[in-house]
């Protein structure tokens, strides 16, 4: 599918999302162009992860829809589905497994039929510790494991959650590279973080903000 | 990138996988068939060595033990998938939901199902089974507990996110298994008297089908609604 700059791919429209009779946020619509990186910002538990949840279809707003490419992602799931490559803060890595097995299963249940595990382990440092189980693993490997599949991948909307908790200085900055040769490519990334970004500049980071509501 | 979607791959990916990590972590085969065979070995003790009496409530026992085991082990099919982002990664591929949680629903009857249907006619023997019963008690079996499997994980899936979800899972499925115990338990005492059990047998083989066909939906919509 051809996408230039101004292709919409995800909209949001009017969500609001109540959690523990609490309001995260009310009414908010904002719509995220191929080329976009996003930056949800906010306090803690002012709702940044719930709305990551609702951008990917796992939980349902209170009310409001998302659009992908115009079409409601409820009804367009199969479509967004393939073209949704979603991180969240639990990173779906098996510690029974091997970083090996662990990223075949990620890869294949994403339908990828044909891959090399062992180059794409070497982009995220983890030569070597192919065949150790992940959960003799370090935290910012196991965490290296999930993000693998970052580095073979053909969707367009990427939502990561916290993508560089327990990642080191030079793991973060070939994480923006990427952030930034997706976008560029005319992907779009989705993301929270409370860590400052060296490589993506305030100019290309467009965030939504989002305050903790009293009520 | 070669990508695309393939119902096999789907499949035997998520089989080989649950396998593989059920053999990393033994116990969690060993537990429900230790659970069956310990359940069935007090029922003399606590009863009487009468062989008549035995033989008569073998096939009940039987049954109502391997159906609570059956349970018991059920619990974990979704747990460590929902705890560790799995199931997230999961409902968001572009791969059929219910082929996948068909998978690993066989996987779990093969590692758990399996077992106790291949101790089951030991068992029998220390109950003093009928001797015409033992076909009977193996077919039952080998019928009824995937039908355990597959109904049972639909009430696995929906509980799956609550924290403390045992005691409204068995309610929630024990009236659902009602049906299987009550036709395979007469089945074999239809086979200890001599008496045909083909209708029985079909009667579960039905409801085997039945659930094959549409449980892994339910489970699907299930897991989405317990992810939510």
């Amino acid at each position: 599918m051809e996408t230039s700059q101004q292709t919409i791919l995800l909209s949001a429209k009017e969500l609001t999302c109540i959690r523990e009779e609490r309001i995260l946020f009310d009414q908010l619509s904002f719509d995220i162009h191929a080329g976009d990186i996003v930056q949800i910002e906010g306090p803690n538990g002012a709702g940044k992860t719930s709305l990551l949840r609702i951008l990917a279809g796992l939980s349902r707003p209170y009310s409001g829809n998302v659009l992908y490419l115009n079409e409601d992602i409820n009804h367009a799931r199969d479509e967004f589905n393939a073209d949704l490559l979603y991180l969240g803060h639990l990173p779906g890595v098996k510690s029974e497994l091997t970083a090996e097995e662990n990223l075949r299963f990620n890869l294949q249940i994403s339908g990828y039929t044909q891959f090399e595990t062992t180059p794409i382990l070497a982009q995220v440092n983890l030569t070597g510790f192919e065949e150790a189980l992940t959960g003799h693993l370090s935290a910012g490997q196991h965490r290296r494991t999930a993000l693998a599949r970052l580095w073979h991948t053909n969707c367009k909307i990427w939502i990561v959650d916290e993508p560089f908790t327990a990642i080191d200085k030079k793991g973060v900055e070939e994480l923006e590279q990427l952030f930034l040769e997706h976008a560029n490519n005319g992907g779009c990334v989705i993301m929270t973080t409370h860590q400052d970004m060296s490589i993506i500049t305030d100019q290309r980071l467009r965030k939504i903000r989002l305050d903790y509501q009293f009520l | 990138m070669e990508r695309g979607i393939s119902f096999t791959q789907a499949f035997w990916t998520l089989l080989v996988r649950d396998i593989k990590i059920a053999i990393r972590h033994r116990g969690d085969i060993f537990n429900p068939l230790l659970f069956f065979i310990l359940v069935v070995t007090l029922f003399p003790l606590g009863v009487g060595p009468e062989p008549q009496m035995l033989s008569r409530i073998a096939p009940g026992v039987i049954w109502v033990a391997a159906l609570l085991a059956s349970m018991l082990s059920l619990e974990r099919l979704f747990k460590a998938d929902y705890s560790d982002g799995t199931l997230e990664q999961m409902l968001l591929s572009p791969q059929p939901l219910p082929i996948m949680v068909l998978a690993k629903v066989i996987a779990h009857w093969l590692l758990t199902g399996v077992p106790l249907i291949i101790i089951a006619p030991l068992l029998g023997l220390l109950l003093n089974l009928e001797s015409g019963s033992y076909g009977a008690l193996i077919s039952t079996l080998a019928l009824g507990t995937p039908v355990l499997s597959l109904l049972g994980a639909i009430g696995v899936a929906l509980t799956v996110g609550l924290r403390k979800g045992g005691v409204l899972l068995s309610l929630l499925i024990l009236p659902l298994y009602i049906p299987v115990l009550i036709f395979a338990t007469s089945a074999i005492d239809a086979a200890g008297m001599n008496l045909p059990y083909d209708g029985q047998l079909a009667i579960i083989a039905a409801m085997l089908v039945g659930s094959l066909t549409l449980a892994p939906f339910a489970i699907g919509a299930s897991l989405r609604v317990s992810t939510n």
